[in-house]
Order: C-alpha cells, then structure tokens, then sequence
C-alpha cells in the first residue's frame, strides 16, 4: 500500500509545478494591480460574494482539515466527525454576529472594530499580541504539514521542503497582496472540493455509490463500536471545552475575519458566508466519507504504519483507488492548499504589524499610501523569515493538535473584545486590553499546564490542569475580565462613541471610502 | 418617526434575530455534544445497517447550520436591507 510513498512521484511533481506556475501567473497579474494598501490587504474591496465564499472555505479547509480530519476518521470513525462539525457551527456565529459589522466598520483587520471608540494604541497592542499569537500557531501546524507531505512525495530534506514553502507563498504576498492570496484561495479551494469529491466517488464505487454500505463494511471489520462516540472524548468537561473552543474560535481567526474586508459591501459579505458554510459544510461530509473509505479500503495498520497520527489516510486511499497517478494529484491539492493557507496567515500577520502597530501606534494614524505599502510588504516578508524558522523548530509536532490550540486561542484572546466592543455600550479601552492579554495569557499558560504538553511532551505522571483544551476556562474568564474592568473604570468617551458605532454597523460608512484616515 | 427612533428600531430587530439565531444553533451544538459526552451508548444505536443515531444526528447539526444560515439570510435579505436603504434616504 505504502508504494507512492517517499519515492518522487511524477503526477504529484508536475501538478505542483502547474500550480505553482499557475499562481505565479495570478501573483504577476495581480501585482500590476496592487497600487495601494487598499488593494494589499484588502483587494481593492472588488472581491464578489462567490469568490469570496470560496476564499473563505479556502482559508478554512487547510491541511488539517483535509489530511488530519480524514486521517482522524480513518482512525477513529466517528469520533472525526466530531471535529468536522466543531469547525462548522462557528460559521453560523460568524454570520449573525460579526460578519457584517465587521464590515461596515473597520479597514483592514478586525482590530480596526475593537478600536473603532476606544483609544487607539492600548487596543492595538494588545490585539496585536493576541492575533500573532494565533497566526504564529496555525503557522506552525501548516509549515510542519508541508514539509512532512513534500518530504513523503518528492523525497525532499524537510528543511528544504519548509524553505520553498515559505519562498513561494512569499512571492504571493510580497508582489500580489491580497488580490493574489484571494485568487490563489480560490483556484486552491475549487481543485480540493474537485478532488476530494473524486476521491469521495471512487472510494465509494466498490459499495455501490452506498455511503451505509461502505460504514456497514467499516463497522464489520472494525466493530460497531467505530459509528458511535468513543474515546477521542472521553470526559464530558473536555467536550464542552473543546467544542466551545472550535465554535467560537473562527470568528476570532485573523485571516478569515480580514476577509470581510475584501468585499464590496455588508451584503456580499453576507452572501459570501452562505456559500462558504454551503462548501465547507459538503467538504466535511466528503472527508467523513475518504475517512471510512480509506479505513476499509486501506485499513488502518497500514495507515498507522505511515503516519501514526493517521495524516496520509487520504493520500494512500487515493493510492489505493487510483493508483500513484491519481494519489499525485491529490498531493498535489494537498501541497497548493497548504500554500494558499499559509499565504492568507502571512497577510493577516502582515496587517497586525503594519497596520495596527506601525502605523496606529508608531506613526499615530498618519502614514503616506506608499509609507503603508511599503511597511507591510517588509512585514510580509520578516514574517515569511519567521514561518520558515518556526516550521523547522517544530517539527514533528503534531498538525491537528496545533489548529486546535490556534482554535482556543482565537476564541478566548479575540472573539470576547470583538465580540464586546460591537455590543455592549459600556465596554472600555482598559477591559478590551484585560480582556485579550487575559485570554492570551490564559489560553498559553494553561495548554502549557495540561495534560498534552505536561504528560505527552515532558513525560510527568500527571498535569496541574486536567484538560487538554483550555477553551471551557479561558473564554468566559476573558469575558469575565472584561466585564469586571469595564464596571470597576467606566470610560465615559468610549460611551459617547458608541451611538456612532451603531449608526455605521447598520449604515456602513456615507462614502465608499475614508482617504483622510489611515 | 425621527432618525434615532428609526435606527433603534432597525437595531433592536436586527439584533433580536441575529441573537435567536445564535442561541438556536448554539442549543443545537451543545445538546449534540451534550450527547457525545453523557450518552455514547444512545448515539452508537444503529438505525439501519451502517447508520447510527449518531450520525444521523451529527449530519443533522451540519444541515441544521445551513437552514439557520439561510433564514437569516432571506430575514436580512427582505427586511434588514429595505430598512437599512430606507434610513440612509432619510439621511
């Protein structure tokens, strides 16, 4: 079963050629139109509701999703689906309570909401820290991912592999900006719905094209046991801790918040949602299928004996359908998605260092449109430096574990000041700062305390702090924070802002766009 | 009728329904997840051969995400909208 594997496979060489010339020839295009910080961070705020929802799922569906979920399900049945679901309910929440004010009231990152009545620099630092935070750990997760797939398909030194990675996605940013990164997404999203939905139909051809019977052969191979919960979850409080984490963590994810802003109006943005619920709703399903496909199909020793976190199930089901001609293809997916992740976390990056700290708070607001350009294409690039660095630092560890912390993060340092700073009249500049650095902090200290870092890494008998995700304690301690700080020390300037606030998440700006504000 | 009465309005709706829809996809989550944790023998039941009450169930919340997506979204689509252009001409 492992053939294809760790030797150069031809199919899998040549696709990732074609695509990656393929978005150089984007990133050339899209450089003669990037003129302006608005076209790099933003696109030209041209982008349409279809583009832009397969941009989202793009962003969304990202190595962990593809090769870990699968890898998950064929490993673990049922438990997969867990996860698939976790991941798309936040988008509902996404859609009724931040999308569209995010829109109508910032520029370039979702800091620029949180900020909109508070005073500038506090705010800005603080959410600063808190989305590099996210950014550096979804980074993490993407450059192990790919140097680990490059190193299985092309026989490349992983360092190696880590170093093109980090070269190519930075001749998207550097030279396209968000127009390349977004068109890149969506070349990236429709070749990995295409072929995960092949795959989908070739594993299920030898059952008749009947998902039950493929999960019935499953669960007679493998035990009933496989089509139900079982001990991926095993202690109710982690459930909740964990499912809390993933719900809310996407509406605090930097990368996909920011593309709200590459949208015309609050109304693309809102359609936009609904097609990337639609595409990221149909792709789980397809992955709970390759799953089971490649349980049966492949079986799971062989699995394991590749990957013991189960990662290459989907590519070695592909193998194992469609020989090493149609598996090179599927890598080749698997590889420009990665790319186009990491490109959309380098942008997001990008924007917290340019725009929220660099310009708001070293240059107070006031920055040339090419003083702007200019700093974020040199924060493009350092961060590319640090992506690659932190690839090689990381590797072997593991990709899905990464996203998830990514996941708790997000939803415990950004989701309650963004959350609060659109909703609550009586939130301050002082709460939104206790508030993030509060669900930072917490976030690190206790996945630093838990079971995953204190019993798996440093091998100690037992954790000081029993669950593996932090979300359960850390979001509503943020919340907690907040609402604690913002009573104790009102902030009557940020009160008067907030009629304002209201009138602009309905109305959106009177112009289409502010020339005189950075 | 003035402006600022008209915007609290269009706000209190917007953010009425925006709010039920939250907390129904939320029930939604959590009693599946509710059920992950406290009742695992329930979802392993089979229904048929190769589907279990789990599945069903979990298929259930992903189709569940799409209909409250899309309610909401023919709610803002009808009504949010009209408003909005409406309160932007008074202007």
């Amino acid at each position: 079963m492992t053939g294809g594997l760790g030797e150069p496979n031809p199919v899998a060489i040549t696709g990732f050629f074609l695509f990656i010339a393929l978005s150089l020839g984007i990133t050339y295009l899209a450089a003669r139109r990037t003129r302006s910080a608005e076209h790099f961070y933003a696109a030209g705020r041209s982008v349409t509701a279809l583009q832009n929802g397969l941009a989202l799922a793009g962003d969304y569906m990202s190595a962990a999703s593809f090769l870990g979920i699968a890898g998950l399900v064929a490993l673990s049945g049922f438990d997969g689906l867990i996860y698939s679901i976790g991941f798309l309910v936040g988008w509902p929440i996404v859609m009724f309570l931040i999308a569209e004010p995010l829109r109508n009231l910032g520029r370039y990152t979702f800091t620029d909401v949180v900020a909109f009545r508070l005073r500038q620099v506090p705010v800005r630092v603080s959410a600063a820290a808190g989305s590099l935070a996210v950014v550096a750990f979804y980074l993490i997760a993407q450059m192990v991912g790919a140097g680990k797939l490059i190193q299985l398909l092309f026989g490349l030194q992983y360092e190696l592999a880590v170093i093109i990675v980090g070269a190519v996605m930075l001749a998207y940013v550097l030279f396209g900006g968000m127009i390349a990164t977004t068109w890149v997404q969506i070349v990236k999203a429709v070749l990995l719905l295409f072929g995960a939905l092949l795959l989908a139909i070739f594993a299920l051809a030898p059952f008749g094209f009947n998902p039950l019977a493929l999960f019935q052969t499953a669960a007679d191979q493998y035990g009933a046991g496989i089509l139900g919960p079982g001990g991926l979850v095993s202690d109710p409080v982690e459930a909740f801790s964990l499912g809390l984490a993933l719900m809310l963590g996407t509406a605090g994810l930097p990368h996909i918040l920011m593309r709200f802003y590459t949208v015309p109006d609050a109304r693309t943005a809102r359609t936009s949602v609904s097609y990337a619920t639609a595409f990221i709703g149909a792709f789980y399903l397809l992955t709970f299928i390759l799953g089971f496909g490649a349980m049966v199909i492949v079986g799971q020793d062989s699995i394991r004996a590749v990957d013991a976190g189960g990662n290459m199930a989907a590519l070695l089901l592909a193998d194992a359908v469609g020989g090493p001609g149609f598996m090179g293809f599927i890598s080749a997916v698997a590889f420009a998605t990665i790319l186009a992740v990491v490109a959309g976390l380098t942008l997001a990056g990008a924007a917290a260092l340019s725009h929220d700290l660099w310009v708001h708070v070293v240059r107070g607001g006031v920055a040339s449109e090419k003083e702007q350009l200019r700093v974020a294409r040199i924060s493009s690039a350092l961060l590319g430096v640090v992506a690659i660095v932190l690839g090689i630092a990381f590797e072997g560890q593991n990709v899905a574990y990464m996203v998830g912390l990514a996941f708790a993060i997000a939803a415990s340092a950004n989701f309650p000041a963004l959350l609060l700073s659109v909703f609550w009249r009586n939130f301050t500049t002082r709460a939104a700062q206790a508030s993030m650095l509060t669900g930072t902090a917490a976030s690190l200290v206790l996945i630093y305390l838990s079971p995953a870092i204190q019993v798996d890494v440093l091998g100690n008998a037992a954790a000081i702090f029993p669950l593996r995700n932090p979300g359960i304690v850390s979001i509503p301690l943020a919340f907690l924070v907040a609402v604690v700080v913002a009573v104790l020390w009102p902030e009557p300037a940020a009160v008067k802002g907030f009629s304002e606030l209201e009138r602009r998440v309905h109305l959106g700006t009177t112009e289409p766009t502010q020339a005189t504000k950075a | 009728m003035s402006f600022s009465d008209d915007l609290r309005r269009l706000n209190e709706a917007r953010w009425r329904v925006a709010g039920g829809l939250t907390i129904a996809m939320m029930a939604v989550y959590f009693c599946f997840i509710g059920l992950v944790a406290f009742n695992k023998p329930l979802l392993t039941m089979l229904l048929r051969p190769g589907l279990s009450l789990g599945m069903l169930i979990g298929v259930l919340v992903i189709v569940s995400a799409w209909v409250l997506i899309w309610i909401y979204v023919r709610w803002a689509n009808r009504h949010y909208d009209a408003s909005v252009a409406a309160l932007r001409g008074s202007l």
